[in-house]
């Protein structure tokens, strides 16, 4: 049967149209395809990979920020440490120093007072005295003389009296 | 809504296909219908291509003819005049013997002979236009990554670039090894030639339903490239793996039955691919016509009988053309896998 035969005519064309597009093909078709495919094959990989390095950076960058920050905040950390130092350091100072104003001018106070004690003593004292004087003068005015030895007991009296000296 | 639409978009249908089967019935029932005839004239090659009858007058496109002889030299002409047996500068169609339906010529001795025939006919023009259609679609895919570089392709473009590679990853590289780029355009092109026209030959309208792939011919030429592609690449291990092939001495000598087996072997792998393809194809043509002239030949045996048959037909054929579509992949696919194996084989080192 003519089914199982090739016929001449066909076979020629056969091999002409196969032969154009294997030869067409094999030189613009196919390799262009698969170069073009594996081209961007390994572009893509190439991104990818960058984009891993990049991220990478990125993540060093970060870990590199936080160190910063934590340094910073250590460092914070110390300054206020010292400044709370340095403050109770002024206030306990600054206490002494009241203190001591405050003792001083508490003592120069009862100096002050002791003085003018003393010396109120002293003015009271004369006037006493001199009251004393006058007075046991006039007591004594006839039988007595006003000499000193009379002077004497009377100061003494006034001594026993209680208005001390000192 | 949707269903109701759906239930009258078939009743439609119906409908026209009782009327379909009326008007024919008159047709068919005044003629016997010649099954075996309708089936290989359209498996088989044709000078004409043949598209359809209207009424009594019938469509179809002439197509050139090119013959040539010693004595009359070259001759080209329109096969519409070679028609219901004319004969036009001695030449004419054949209608029996060894050379039925072919174009004949008679020699100096009065004897019926074929002149060297170059005619464009019915399978040669799908051919050529199948290579066409293909060096457009890969050409123009080629094309795209010149103007798109490094980017990735969608739609048509994807579809054959995921084809492509598909074949050279899965198949071509599988198959033969790391020495694989040199055969991989030769591949390429054989799967892609056998799909594109496999694909035509299933669209049953004019450009396409050309038997090309289920031609012996065309099978033959595939093969016998297959053949090259595997002896021409031979290693020394392959070519020893035929001559002295590692058996019991018993089997090589004194008579070579295991070389003359493997030899025998280099013959029939091809051999087989090309008859796979080729009976694949054209059952597959076969079945659907067959298929579809069931509903003529019931055409006298009553409505019932032909309606109830038009149903099983039209049924089996959808399931045939999706089985074609189907198998037109795979015997492409098949055909370059084998290949490809025999070229990995004939690359086999020590």
């Amino acid at each position: 049967m003519s089914l199982l035969t090739p016929d001449s005519g066909l076979l020629f064309w056969m091999i002409l149209s196969f032969g154009i597009v294997l030869v067409i093909l094999s030189k613009y078709g196919f390799p262009v395809i698969i170069k073009a495919v594996e081209q961007r094959k390994a572009f893509i990989e190439g991104s990818l990979d960058s984009a891993r390095k990049a991220n990478e950076q990125l993540a060093n960058l970060k870990a590199e920020g936080e160190a910063i920050i934590a340094q910073a905040k250590e460092q914070q950390n110390v300054i206020l440490k010292e400044a709370m130092v340095t403050k109770e350091q002024i206030i306990a100072e600054a206490r002494q120093k009241a203190a001591d104003e405050t003792r001083k001018q508490l003592e120069e106070a009862t100096r002050r007072i002791r003085e003018e004690k003393e010396k109120a003593i002293r003015e009271v004292r004369a006037e006493i005295t001199d009251l004393s004087l006058a007075i046991a003068e006039k007591v004594m005015k006839e039988s007595l003389s006003k000499d000193e030895k009379q002077k004497q007991v009377i100061n003494k009296l006034l001594d026993e009296v209680s208005f001390s000296k000192s | 809504m949707d269903k109701i639409r759906i239930i009258n978009k078939l009743g439609l249908w119906v409908v026209m296909f009782i009327c379909l089967f009326s008007f024919e019935k008159v047709k068919a029932a005044s003629e016997e219908v010649d099954v075996q005839t309708i089936v290989f004239s359209h498996i088989q090659d044709a000078y004409t291509w043949h598209i359809t009858e209207w009424g009594e007058t019938e469509i179809s496109i002439p197509l050139p003819v090119v013959v040539w002889d010693k004595a009359k030299g070259l001759d080209v002409f329109l096969s519409s005049r070679l028609e219901n047996g004319q004969t036009y500068k001695g030449y004419q169609i054949a209608q029996e013997g060894d050379y039925a339906g072919k174009i004949v010529m008679q020699d100096a001795t009065g004897e019926w002979v074929r002149p060297v025939d170059l005619s464009l006919t019915k399978d040669v023009c799908a051919l050529l236009l199948a290579t066409v259609i293909l060096l457009v679609i890969i050409l123009k895919t080629a094309s795209w990554y010149k103007k798109h570089p490094d980017e990735a392709p969608g739609g048509f473009v994807g579809m054959i670039e995921a084809t492509v590679m598909y074949i050279e990853e899965e198949v071509i590289a599988k198959s033969i090894g790391e020495d694989y780029r040199k055969f991989s355009s030769y591949l390429q092109a054989v799967f892609f030639f056998i799909l594109i026209n496999n694909l035509l030959g299933v669209i049953p309208i004019f450009p396409g339903g050309a038997n090309v792939t289920g031609n012996i011919a065309v099978t033959f030429v595939l093969a016998v490239c297959t053949f090259i592609a595997t002896n021409a690449f031979g290693t020394k291990a392959y070519w020893r793996g035929i001559f002295w092939p590692k058996v019991p001495i018993f089997l090589k000598l004194p008579i070579p039955i295991m070389p003359f087996v493997e030899f025998f072997g280099v013959f029939t792998k091809p051999f087989a691919l090309m008859i796979r393809l080729f009976a694949n194809i054209m059952a597959g043509h076969t079945i659907i016509l067959a298929l579809t002239c069931l509903i003529f030949i019931t055409a006298s045996m009553g409505v019932i009988v032909n309606s109830g048959m038009t149903i099983v037909s039209v049924l089996f054929c959808i399931f045939m053309n999706c089985l074609e579509l189907f198998v037109a992949c795979l015997q492409a696919y098949i055909f370059t896998l084998l290949s490809a194996n025999y070229i990995g084989l004939a690359k086999e080192k020590d």
